[in-house]
């Protein structure tokens, strides 16, 4: 991880690419978080990449019901050389929430985006094949939004196909 | 009598086939085949649609969310405490490892520091969870490879350490051992005795693996030079774990971040060369003689002192204390009734599970129950490589590769 100092430095160099592409920095006592503009967001990943944070390790979407915007989607990258982890999030709103993928950059980010689509309703502009991965391919609704209320899930079996989700509305 | 589909049904149907044309007439049709979801071969719920031509697998989907039980959004609506329980049920298999990338996250937002003994019986336990994951994994390998007395071997072994898992915590599986500061309860009496017991015993036993499976033609022949990935293919699909050491990347999170004081302890870390199938059984199998090792060592070195960080804003009062003292009896019953409050924050723990790395965001947003809990659990990422692997393979190392693949299902869908 970064240290404060190192984080801002990151955060200069990757505005003097694109004045747009960060909107702050977040540190925290064992994380560095850049906040990038959701347009900016392969720019931001590319830039990384070639300064040694080739590896993402993670890439998950977060509801930070009730601030606004409400949706977030942080990338956990990792320098295996420098043993060195720094994340990037960005935030888009419910109304529109469209991030360009980042699959380009990482392949490995196909499947997480999926969920991170099928969970919160994130839509990955330019994503090979962006389906539902884990709910139903009918499903309705985004389950991991905050004001997705917890139970009463029906099961799906075929004897209850025709009147369940997608079914009953 | 024509039977109208459903909507569902025809929904299912818009799951795109993907074709490529073989191009040279009747005899080379490709075809569209459906493995799973329900297969003994496909180590859990996984569903794969392989176009084959001939024998020839030219693609392959993996279409997985069948035992999507929706453990994240049920630890939101928990106290950090109670969340334990259901996230060691995320990857069934290694338990301890969902554990300790939960507790270690929620640490890290409350900024305490882990007790050395505590550090040392999570080591412990930790070491005894990837011999029992491995033994899994090699049991059932070993029996999609057609060997099917490996499997009563691994499980006979599988038994001992589940008999130690029930000695320390009293359950065999998911255990809720790790608590947010430590561990639940210190070792009893003749835990190490009977340790030291198994631990004399597993390299014998693994050897004999060796024997019966290194010597077998059947088994050589499936495995070496099948399916091998590259280190960078690997990487740029984040696969971690023995999948990438067997392409002789030495990453393993042990070494290269430790945490929970692994880097008191001497062990190496076994690396393949060409990244095929005898790489990936091969490093897993050593990883069993490594994981022994630092058992000793953590076993030999146990030092005295709490098991469970003193803080009672965190970890429920020692028993004895609730008779006498008013204090401890207000902590006991605030820790019970609505758990311990976490500052707002953020944090990504990662360890290194057997299968890679397994790493746990939690964000706390000041209140009792964790704001989201997200895991990123190896399996789910490594599956994305099996098609590249299988890709102008036979079918028959298609198998042999989802095995050696490891994939855990409750880990994939949560």
């Amino acid at each position: 991880m970064p240290d404060a100092t190192g984080l801002e430095l990151t955060a200069h160099e990757l505005r003097d690419g694109n004045e747009e592409s960060i909107l702050g920095t977040e540190f925290q006592r064992r994380r560095a978080v850049l906040l990038a503009a959701p347009a900016h967001v392969p720019l931001v990943l590319r830039v990384l990449h070639g300064k040694g944070y080739t590896f993402l390790a993670s890439l998950h979407g977060v509801d930070y019901f009730p601030e606004e915007p409400r949706l977030g989607v942080l990338y956990e990258l990792l320098d295996m050389q420098a043993v060195d982890r720094i994340s990037v999030k960005t935030r888009v709103s419910t109304a529109d929430p469209h991030v360009p993928t980042a699959t380009e950059i990482h392949p490995g980010a196909e499947f997480p985006e999926r969920e991170v689509y099928d969970m919160f309703g994130v839509v990955f502009d330019g994503h090979p094949d962006l389906r539902r991965i884990l709910m139903p391919e009918d499903f309705e609704g985004y389950p991991q939004r905050r004001d997705y209320p917890v139970g009463g899930e029906p099961v799906l079996f075929t004897y209850n196909e025709e009147r369940s989700y997608g079914k009953w509305q | 009598m024509a039977l109208e589909t459903s909507d569902y049904r025809q929904r299912e149907e818009s799951i795109t086939y993907s074709t490529e044309s073989a191009g040279q007439g009747e005899t080379h049709e490709l075809l569209t085949l459906n493995i799973g979801p329900h297969h003994p071969a496909t180590h859990g719920v996984l569903r794969l649609i392989a176009t084959l031509e001939g024998e020839v697998v030219r693609d392959i989907k993996p279409i997985i969310g069948y035992v999507h039980t929706g453990i994240e959004k049920t630890a939101e609506d928990k106290a950090y405490w109670k969340v334990i329980p259901v996230i060691e049920r995320m990857d069934y298999v290694s338990y301890y490892f969902n554990a300790m990338a939960f507790c270690g996250a929620v640490e890290d937002l409350l900024g305490i520091e882990v007790p050395e003994r505590a550090q040392y019986l999570r080591v412990i336990h930790l070491e005894l969870n990837r011999i029992v994951s491995h033994l899994i994994w090699l049991g059932t390998s070993a029996l999609d490879l057609g060997a099917i007395s490996m499997f009563w071997y691994c499980f006979r072994e599988r038994e001992k350490v589940l008999d130690l898992m029930e000695m320390s915590s009293g359950q065999r599986m998911h255990t809720r051992y790790f608590q947010v500061g430590g561990v639940f309860e210190d070792i009893p009496r003749g835990f190490a005795r009977k340790l030291s017991g198994f631990l004399a015993d597993m390299p014998t036993r693994a050897d004999q693996y060796a024997n019966l499976l290194e010597k077998n033609q059947i088994v050589l022949e499936r495995l070496r030079g099948t399916c091998p990935l590259d280190e960078a293919s690997l990487l740029a699909l984040g696969v971690t774990g023995p999948l990438l050491r067997a392409a002789g990347n030495p990453w393993d999170l042990r070494k290269a971040a430790p945490y929970s004081s692994y880097d008191k302890f001497q062990f190496r870390i076994p690396v393949g060369t060409v990244g095929d199938n005898y790489d990936r059984y091969r490093v897993r199998h050593a990883e069993i003689y490594e994981s022994v090792k630092i058992i000793e060592q953590a076993l030999e070195g146990l030092p005295e002192g709490p098991f469970i960080t003193p803080d009672r804003k965190v970890a429920l009062p020692p028993r004895h204390e609730l008779a006498t003292s008013m204090e401890a009896l207000i902590h006991h019953f605030k820790l019970v009734t609505e758990g311990f409050r976490v500052p707002p924050g953020e944090s990504y723990y990662p360890i290194e599970g057997p299968r890679g790395e397994l790493g746990c965001f939690v964000r706390a947003d000041g209140s009792g129950k964790p704001a989201r809990v997200h895991m990123r659990d190896p399996s789910f990422t490594n599956l994305q490589a099996l098609a590249p692997m299988v890709r102008d393979s036979y079918i028959a190392d298609l198998i042999a590769t989802l095995a050696m693949l490891d994939p855990i299902l409750g880990g994939i869908d949560r």
